[in-house]
């Protein structure tokens, strides 16, 4: 009982900690750049722009508001690879630090996926100005997105610190990381709909992909103007949770031993 | 009789030497067999007991790799023990390297409030001292600018002052005063004496005898990461130096 409350305190002693180290990703990402944070809203919009421009006529016929679809789709599957990816490295790049100063090592992996959430509500702004162009009318419904966000942030922040654990002890998962993450993009419809894969893997895309969970909530939310089916909601908050202990775990066990690894 | 403020009891601590000489296929797979592909254990302390009282300083000496900076890590929690173990009652302010935490993209200002934050301040408490660090370091012309266009000596002060700032129980301090001019070193010898005298533990290493010989009190000798002498200052280096000069 005790070393949680010690360990809680420990967390709330270094909030301040995580908080600047966040806001020195967001001040750094844009520094010099001449349109600055404009960018977290320009750049998904010209990605958008683009992908509809090659997609829609594959895919028109099924999907009726195309560019709202996708922009959703790859605005989360991108909080999530690019936050996972920057905690992934988190440890391995402060390890000057690590090596001289006592902190607790989580909250490199945990303030990467803090700032990657920070950048993916930014970058909503080009969600909202698709769907004023395309005429997608505003519903209460579209208020629930925090908490589809927050269901993705618990999920990467556990894939997060098992991966920054992972590559400490194992130079080689970055790699492999890059080809799951490719190979996940894929099998997550994002600029497909779901409908189109073969029957066989449509099932195993709807049940074990998480990512599926998070982009079909947010698409019943914006696109449909309801609640999302309560089986998807469950599946997205079981895998944030069983995601968050695995990564917590797994890099509870090992993170004494950074120290003589980095 | 002071209590004790640091009680290390037959430390052993572990090291990674990391030898990559791997010279075949075969001897890749059995060390990755035995999980010794990344890691090859050396013990950079060896059982080593030493009680440190509070208001006292330490002096480390020793010969380069003989353990001074492990043992510093350890105190500072930053590596664990590999058996025996350490009790510290008391905040710590580790200067084992000046400015570990700052930022080179980033301008003095943003560095100062993250290493504070780093060394575990909070940002009210960095907000209430932020004038009195600035003035300590002599940098507020150049409070704006990123800290990669700054000298060696600059970041040093900077470090200094963020890391001393408070009045910590115990003070560690590894080699730091170094760099930096000649009137910088003397300011922070005074930052320190003055931190003693208000019953802060130091632990110091450094090469510079006579440095050791004027900050603090006791030393101790380390040698291949066992205890060969510890007691008061004078004799303590006197026997080293000796050894030294064979």
């Amino acid at each position: 009982m005790n070393i949680w409350k010690l360990r809680i305190d420990t967390f709330f002693h270094y909030t301040d900690l995580i908080k600047e180290l966040v806001s020195r990703d967001l001040k750094l990402k844009y520094r010099r750049s001449f349109l600055g944070y404009l960018w977290s809203i320009l750049n998904p919009l010209l990605i958008m722009i683009i992908m509809t421009m090659v997609f829609s006529r594959m895919f028109n016929r099924n999907i009726e508001n195309y560019a709202v679809y996708l922009i959703i789709g790859r605005t989360l599957f991108d909080f999530m690879t690019n936050s996972t990816s920057q905690a992934m490295v988190s440890i391995r790049t402060n390890y000057a630090l690590i090596k001289k100063v006592y902190i607790p090592k989580y909250v490199f992996p945990l303030a990467k996926v803090t700032s990657g959430m920070v950048d993916c509500v930014f970058s909503l702004g080009a969600l909202l100005i698709v769907m004023i162009f395309t005429r997608t009318p505003l519903s209460p419904y579209f208020l629930l997105f925090p908490f589809v966000i927050l269901q993705v942030y618990i999920f990467s922040c556990g894939l997060g610190f098992f991966l920054a654990q992972g590559v400490v002890f194992f130079r080689d998962l970055q790699y492999i990381y890059k080809a799951v993450t490719t190979a996940w993009m894929y099998l997550t419809p994002i600029f497909y709909p779901v409908e189109q894969l073969p029957e066989q893997l449509q099932w195993l895309v709807i049940h074990v992909n998480p990512l599926y969970a998070y982009i079909a909530q947010f698409r019943t939310l914006v696109l449909d103007r309801t609640f999302p089916e309560p089986w998807l909601v469950v599946a997205g908050c079981v895998w944030a949770v069983a995601m968050m202990l695995f990564g917590m775990i797994t890099f509870k066990r090992s993170q004494d031993k950074f120290i003589l690894y980095i | 009789m002071a209590e004790n403020i640091i009680e290390i009891n037959d430390l052993t601590i572990r090291f990674n030497l990391a030898s990559e000489k791997i010279d075949n296929i075969k001897e890749y797979f059995i060390k990755l067999l035995k999980r010794e592909l990344m890691f090859q254990e050396f013990l950079a302390i060896k059982d080593f007991s030493l009680n440190i009282k509070r208001g006292e300083a330490w002096a480390l000496v020793g010969v380069n790799g003989s353990g001074k900076s492990t043992l510093l890590k350890a105190i500072s929690g930053i590596m664990k023990p590999y058996k025996g173990n350490i009790k510290v009652h008391g905040t710590i302010a580790p200067m084992i390297e000046l400015g570990a935490g700052f930022d080179a993209n980033l301008t003095a200002r943003e560095n100062i409030y993250l290493n504070g934050l780093i060394l575990g301040h909070s940002k009210k408490f960095m907000e209430e001292h932020f004038d009195k660090i600035v003035e300590f370091a002599e940098i507020e012309k150049f409070l704006d600018s990123p800290i990669k266009n700054f000298s060696s000596g600059m970041k040093a002060r900077l470090g200094f002052s963020v890391a001393t700032m408070v009045n910590p129980d115990i003070l560690i301090c590894d080699e730091v005063l170094s760099v930096g001019d000649a009137k910088f070193r003397k300011k922070c010898e005074a930052r320190m004496k003055e931190m003693l005298s208000s019953g802060t533990t130091l632990i110091f290493v450094s090469h510079n005898i006579n440095q050791v010989k004027e900050l603090c009190d006791h030393a101790a000798w380390i040698e291949k990461g066992c205890l060969v002498q510890a007691g008061e200052v004078n004799e303590v280096c006197d026997a080293y130096t000796e050894s030294l000069n064979i």
